[in-house]
């Protein structure tokens, strides 16, 4: 897999560092806001724990405007935004801002569906026990739903590793930049051909883990 | 003493857009200490509704709620949360948390009320211990018979010793025998415990096993209440008939008679029986006294709080004269009723019940 006589072994080690780097960055930061804001759209639904129709429309309208944008193009457009924030344009650190606010969205979504297939009797019952609403998002809707949340994000790790491809473009670094730059332009399809082993074997991985602790969970 | 729960002309409305629907109107009762309170209605009458009122899961539009002297109307959720760790609530689906054991769940309102460990685990061992799962422990709700998870809702129920119990169609959704089982359980409850319960039920047997006293509602008001003996004695609705009907079955229908016709060519009527005036000893006393025959073809005696309730049919054979004067003997005691003889009989026209 060498290109012109020169190695590209540890490149691609390089690469594959940066990958996970910013799918593990993205996953958590993401993960997390996409987990608080899915969270704020389901108890603020009409006729839910927190209902506010005011908080929900906003919410809900601001994810449909932002969940349809191509990544590519999310990229480039929030380019100025990003600079604001990490003080650069290009690299890895630089691309998981724009990877983050996408997971966020993505993930909210997510978070929603698992969480409207609740049985709303349990919330009741918490109620009824004198729980107090941020309990009962913690201890019963988050609890509850544990393992199909497991799988929502054991999904969105595969989004956030076909998004982190896209970082190349920007030169975010990471697979999908070492398969472009060297698969790609170079011809070098042995080069192609590994990257993309070793993407599969990743995503296989964490959907192997993700399997494992969802059925953990549910006991079975 | 106060009762234990006050209501004031309640009233709660639903709206949807621009229709509102009116489930609960002008509701007020006195559900005193101690008392086993049942709600009785068709789904839609508001029952769960009202139930739902008491512990403020539902806001009230108009009207005032007291519960244990602690007002409940007029208050934020936030205000509500320590007087519902006062009351407790099952619920027809029990509602169990499925990732947690049973222990668990008996010990999520004891967390919430912010017990210690030590304590908690106590009260858990406790509360299993008096519903009969301490066996049951650590398994999952997933792993329990319906009866079972209602034994677990009743034991998470009062697990903060709440001196009221709402339950929403609590054995709705079990077997008759497990249904009996958990009523008895709630019997315990209100016995052993002191604790006073009010029971929502489309289910008459479920009253009459179970409650001292009984509101029947329909449409969003209550339309009888009173003492469960009395209102199976003397009910003044036809709703409330119709509930009787399905819990005593002691009165044939129409369809009935006319089979009972086709076997038995005398007179045929139902003659009610009381603590207070029919007995069977009071019947077969007056058969003698008039000397007309009479061999019972329908009916049946439940027990009713240690009181007997019912209805015997017979049909009774002798002369015209003395069967008149034999009925109009028991009247002054019961209540009878005289089934027509149909359209190609010559005999008396119907005769209605007295009370």
């Amino acid at each position: 897999m060498n290109t012109g006589g020169e190695n590209l072994w540890p490149l691609l080690l390089t690469a594959i560092g940066q990958t996970l780097q910013m799918v593990v960055a993205t996953l958590v930061i993401g993960g997390l806001a996409g987990l608080v804001l899915g969270t704020l759209l389901y108890t603020t639904r009409p006729g839910n724990l927190l209902a506010n129709r005011a908080v929900y429309t906003v919410l809900n309208l601001l994810v449909n405007i932002v969940r349809p944008i191509p990544f590519i193009i999310f990229i480039t457009a929030v380019l100025p935004l990003t600079v604001q924030v990490t003080g650069s344009s290009y690299g890895t650190r630089a691309v998981v801002f724009p990877m983050a606010i996408m997971a966020t969205f993505a993930t909210s979504r997510i978070v929603e569906q698992n969480l409207v297939a609740l049985d709303p009797g349990v919330i009741e019952a918490a109620r009824a026990m004198g729980a107090g609403p941020l309990r009962i998002v913690w201890t019963v809707i988050v609890r509850e739903a544990l393992a199909p949340l497991i799988l929502g994000y054991t999904f969105l790790f595969v989004a956030i590793t076909d998004m982190s491809a896209m970082a190349g473009a920007v030169a975010g670094g990471g697979l999908g930049d070492f398969a472009i730059q060297y698969g790609y332009q170079r011809y070098n399809y042995a080069a192609m051909a590994i990257t993309i082993a070793v993407i599969v074997v990743i995503v296989q991985f964490a959907q192997l883990l993700g399997n494992k602790l969802a059925s953990r969970v549910l006991r079975r | 003493m106060t009762a234990m729960v006050s209501l004031l002309d309640l009233t709660k409305d639903f709206t949807a857009g621009t229709q509102s629907v009116r489930a609960v109107d002008g509701v007020s009762l006195e559900i005193e200490r101690g008392d086993i309170f049942g709600v009785i209605g068709y789904s839609g009458a508001g029952k769960s509704t009202l139930v739902r009122l008491i512990n403020g899961l539902e806001t009230a539009t108009s009207g005032t709620i007291v519960v244990d002297d602690v007002p409940i109307t007029g208050r934020t959720e936030r205000e509500l949360r320590p007087a519902r760790a006062r009351i407790g609530f099952i619920f027809q689906q029990f509602n169990l948390l499925g990732s947690r054991t049973v222990a668990g769940n008996v010990a999520y309102p004891l967390r919430v009320a912010r017990w210690s460990k030590e304590r908690r685990e106590a009260r858990v061992a406790e509360l299993l211990e008096f519903v009969g799962l301490s066996d049951k422990a650590r398994q999952y709700p997933d792993q329990l018979s319906g009866g079972q998870k209602q034994r677990v809702g009743i034991a998470r129920a009062l697990a903060t010793s709440p001196s009221l119990l709402l339950a929403d169609e609590a054995t709705s959704a079990l077997d008759p025998e497990t249904t009996h089982d958990v009523l008895d359980l709630l019997g315990r409850v209100n016995t052993e415990l002191g604790v006073t319960i009010v029971i929502i039920s489309h289910e008459m047997s479920v009253v009459s096993y179970l409650c001292n006293r009984v509101a029947v509602m329909d449409a969003g008001r209550v339309v009888e209440q009173g003492d469960v003996y009395d209102i199976f004695s003397a009910p003044q609705r036809p709703v409330t008939r119709r509930f009787i009907s399905t819990a005593l079955h002691d009165r044939p229908s129409p369809e009935v008679i006319e089979r009972l016709r086709l076997r038995h060519p005398g007179r045929i009527v139902t003659v009610g029986m009381r603590d207070t005036g029919g007995s069977g000893t009071l019947l077969t006393e007056r058969l003698r006294a008039h000397g007309v025959d009479g061999s019972i073809v329908y009916g049946g005696i439940t027990d009713i709080g240690s009181r007997p309730i019912g209805s015997l049919t017979l049909e009774l054979v002798g002369a015209d004269t003395d069967i008149d004067a034999l009925i109009a003997s028991l009247r002054a005691r019961t209540d009878v009723e005289e089934h027509d003889r149909g359209p190609h009989d010559d005999g008396p026209t119907r005769a209605r019940a007295a009370r």
